[in-house]
Parts: structure tokens; C-alpha cells; sequence
């Protein structure tokens, strides 16, 4: 083989690598924090004892887990103004990543609920609490803490996911790389140096979340 | 200018959905292929082999399936080799299928108990005859439901492949968007089709979950 890798020409643009960086990890902390809110509440809705409830939560929940997500993101970005929904790239993005965890993590987080003993739901009632403490006070905590590994790795796969965002031009990492092989005309080594941040960047995640668990659980026999 | 009625929509979009089938198929078998290979390596218990197999599982699985699409694009065309999309998309979907498929086998495997590789060793059998006659029947049982539904991921995964210009469903979608701006419908279409493919897929993975969950029911 000939050719020789050449990474020396990247360094002039390193600063778009960063401000790509900065960008993903800016969607993904938004996207985490909502998309686990939307999948608490999915996921309430998917064990409660309302029929449509639990049926439209299902809908919502299969329909994202088994389509695409550039598809889904499509869809949003240019499906949803031909309806009167106008939304900015960004915008559109955060709206995908967050759909998309939040229905994942609905799916993750029930089968965390449905290992809650029923002796425990009983025990709230003895106690006089209403369904929605019992929920939030003695099923939800114990449960995050069951699937908490799991989510986490369905954070970084979410993480991961965003380079697609960089089809509807917003400007995060791989839209960086985009940009830098396009000036360089160096392709495989732009991609190789994104691809270790992205690896970087997953594992880095895991460390934090494995960091703040140790700080959210510590009061939880385990 | 060509009219598009809503029949040649969804006519195109079928006849692309083919190009995703078959390629989910091709990286699917090879991902098996591979992955076995990568399972065998890693249940060797050989520290280098255990190392370098869970090196790239770690990289497959670090990285977002896009950079590996990218990657093989470019990469093959370095080694002087012409790659069209169809070579590149093939490529990546098997090296990133059969990363995933090694991590869920391998699981498999060491979920059995330790005993069960003592006293194959106790009555002799070599590594081989205790993966054949030992270790694999029982692993079977409990890999079938996340192999059929890792099988969604790969079918979702090939959406990608329409970012290097590989035609399939996603891209026939944009194509005929494109064509029609009726971007609602199209995209919805193209949801739908993923979801019919998928969604089977699903069930059966469940069906299977609840039928050979053998967990204490022995």
C-alpha cells in the first residue's frame, strides 16, 4: 500500500472538530434529560390501568422502536411543516433524539416497573399513599436502579445516532467532518478522528453515568 | 414533468424496500458468519484473542454505524479498490452486525454455568466437542430471541446506507420527495414499509422470549 494516513493537515481544524463536539454533546445532554422524562411518563402509561392509556403508549412505543431513526427524523424535519409545523434543524433534531430515547427508554424502564414485588404496591395502600406516591416514592426509584445499565447504554446509542443529524445540516460532529473532508480532501482521516471522538465520547459517558450513579444510589441497599 | 399518483409512490417505494431486504439479509448471514467466528475466539479463553476480539466489539459499538459506513467508503477506495456503495454499505453492515452478534452470543455462553465446561473437561471432551455437544444446544435456547431481535436493528441500520447513495427505501423516499414535495406522505410511507418489516420481526422475538425462556424451568 502506498498511500500514507495524513493526519498532520487535520490540525488547522481542530476548532470546527470542537465547536461539532460542543454541539453533539449540547443535543445529547438535552435529549438524555428529556427523552428519560418522556420514557417515565411512557412508561407509567404503558403499566397503568387506563386501557387507552396504555394502548396509545404502546402505539407510540412500537412504532418508534421498529422504524428508522433518519426516517423518523425525516419525517419531522420535512414531513412535519407540510402540516404547518415549522421547525429549525436544530430543532428538529433534538425533537428525533428525544422521541426516539424517550420511547426506548418507556420500554426499558416498564420492565423495570413490572419487577416491582406486588407485596410492595400493596404495602403503599396499606399505608394510606395514593397510586401516584406509591408510584413515584416506592416503584420508581428501586426500578431506575434495575434497569439503570440499560439505559445508559440506550443513551449512548442515542448519542451515537445524532451523527445522522448532520443529514438535515445541523452542525454537530459529523457535520464537522463533512465540512473538514470537503476542504481536505483527506475523507478516511477526517472520519477516522471523528470516529475515536464519538468512541472517546461514549466512553466517557458510561464513566459519568456509572459516577452519578454511585452518587444517585448511594443511599439504596444494593 | 412526470405526475406521481399515489400508486407510484408507493409502488417505488415497494420495489426499493426490495434493496432493503436483501441487503438486511446479506448482513445479517454474513454478521453470523463473522460473529461465530468472533463468539469461537472469545470463549477460547486465549488472553490475546479474548483481548483483540473485545478491542473491536468495543469499537463497533462505540461508534456511530454512519462513521463505519463512512469509513469503509473511503477506506477501501485508499487500499486502491473500487468501491461502490453497494460493496461499501455490505461491508460495514457485516462487520457491525457480526460486533453485536459476538456481544450477544458470547453473553449467551457465559450465562451457562461454569460446571457445565468442569465436567466436559472431567469426561474429556475437547473445547470443540464441548461446544458442540455441550455448550451450544443449551446456548441456542436462550440466544434465538435477541438474535431475531437484533435482526430490527440491522434492517434499521441499513436506512443508513442511503447517506452513500445506496438506493434503498430511505433513499428512494428522498428521491420521491424530491420529485413530488409531498414530504408528509412519502416519509410516512417509508415509516410504515420499515414498520411492517420490522414489526413481525419484533413479535416473533417476543413470541420466542416468552416460549424458550428457560430460566428456572428446569
Amino acid at each position: 500500500m502506498s498511500y500514507q494516513l495524513n493526519f498532520h493537515d487535520l490540525v488547522p481544524y481542530l476548532p470546527e472538530l470542537g465547536q461539532g463536539l460542543l454541539v453533539t454533546l449540547e443535543l445529547t445532554l438535552y435529549a438524555t434529560v428529556g427523552g428519560i422524562l418522556l420514557g417515565t411518563l411512557g412508561a407509567a402509561a404503558r403499566t397503568s390501568r387506563s386501557r387507552p392509556l396504555r394502548l396509545s403508549a404502546g402505539i407510540y412505543v412500537e412504532l418508534i422502536r421498529n422504524t428508522p431513526f433518519i426516517v423518523q427524523l425525516f419525517f419531522i424535519f420535512f414531513g412535519l411543516p407540510a402540516i404547518g409545523v415549522k421547525l429549525t434543524a436544530w430543532q428538529a433534531g433534538l425533537i428525533a433524539m428525544t422521541v426516539n430515547l424517550g420511547a426506548y427508554s418507556a420500554e426499558i424502564l416498564r420492565a423495570g416497573i413490572e419487577a416491582t414485588p406486588k407485596g410492595q404496591w400493596e404495602a403503599g395502600r396499606t399505608l394510606g399513599l395514593t397510586r401516584f406516591q406509591i408510584f413515584t416514592r416506592i416503584v420508581l426509584p428501586p426500578a431506575f436502579q434495575r434497569i439503570y445499565s440499560s439505559l445508559v447504554g440506550q443513551c449512548i446509542i442515542v448519542m451515537l445516532g445524532s451523527s445522522v443529524i448532520s443529514q438535515i445540516s445541523v452542525e454537530e460532529l459529523t457535520f464537522s467532518a463533512n465540512f473538514i473532508q470537503s476542504r481536505s480532501f483527506l475523507s478516511f482521516e477526517s472520519y477516522l478522528l471523528t470516529a475515536l471522538l464519538y468512541l472517546i465520547l461514549a466512553v466517557f459517558m458510561r464513566r459519568g453515568f456509572g459516577l452519578l450513579a454511585s452518587y444517585v444510589f448511594r443511599s439504596q441497599p444494593r | 414533468m412526470m405526475q406521481f399518483t399515489d400508486w407510484d409512490i408507493l409502488r417505488n417505494l415497494l420495489l426499493a424496500a426490495r434493496w432493503t431486504l436483501l441487503l438486511s439479509l446479506i448482513a445479517f448471514i454474513g454478521g453470523t458468519l463473522f460473529g461465530l467466528l468472533l463468539t469461537f475466539m472469545r470463549t477460547s479463553r486465549r488472553k490475546p484473542l479474548v483481548l483483540l476480539v473485545r478491542g473491536y466489539t468495543e469499537l463497533f459499538q462505540g461508534t456511530p454505524l454512519l462513521m463505519q459506513l463512512f469509513l469503509a467508503f473511503f477506506g477501501l477506495s485508499l487500499l486502491g479498490i473500487d468501491v461502490s456503495a453497494w460493496t461499501a454499505a455490505t461491508l460495514a453492515l457485516v462487520l457491525f452486525s457480526s460486533a453485536f452478534l459476538c456481544d450477544i452470543w458470547s453473553g449467551c455462553i457465559e450465562s451457562l454455568p461454569k460446571g457445565q465446561w468442569e465436567a466436559s473437561r472431567c469426561l474429556g471432551l475437547s473445547f470443540f466437542q464441548t461446544m458442540r455437544y455441550v455448550i451450544l444446544p443449551q446456548a441456542l435456547r436462550v440466544a434465538i430471541a435477541p438474535t431475531v431481535g437484533f435482526s430490527v436493528q440491522v434492517v434499521k441500520g441499513t436506512a443508513l446506507t442511503s447517506i452513500i447513495g445506496f438506493v434503498e427505501l430511505t433513499k428512494a423516499g428522498t428521491m420521491l420527495n424530491n420529485a413530488t414535495f409531498q414530504p408528509f406522505k412519502v416519509f410516512a410511507l417509508v415509516a410504515l414499509i420499515y414498520f411492517m418489516i420490522c414489526y413481525p420481526l419484533s413479535l416473533f422475538s417476543q413470541f420466542l422470549e416468552r416460549k424458550l425462556n428457560v430460566s428456572g424451568k428446569h
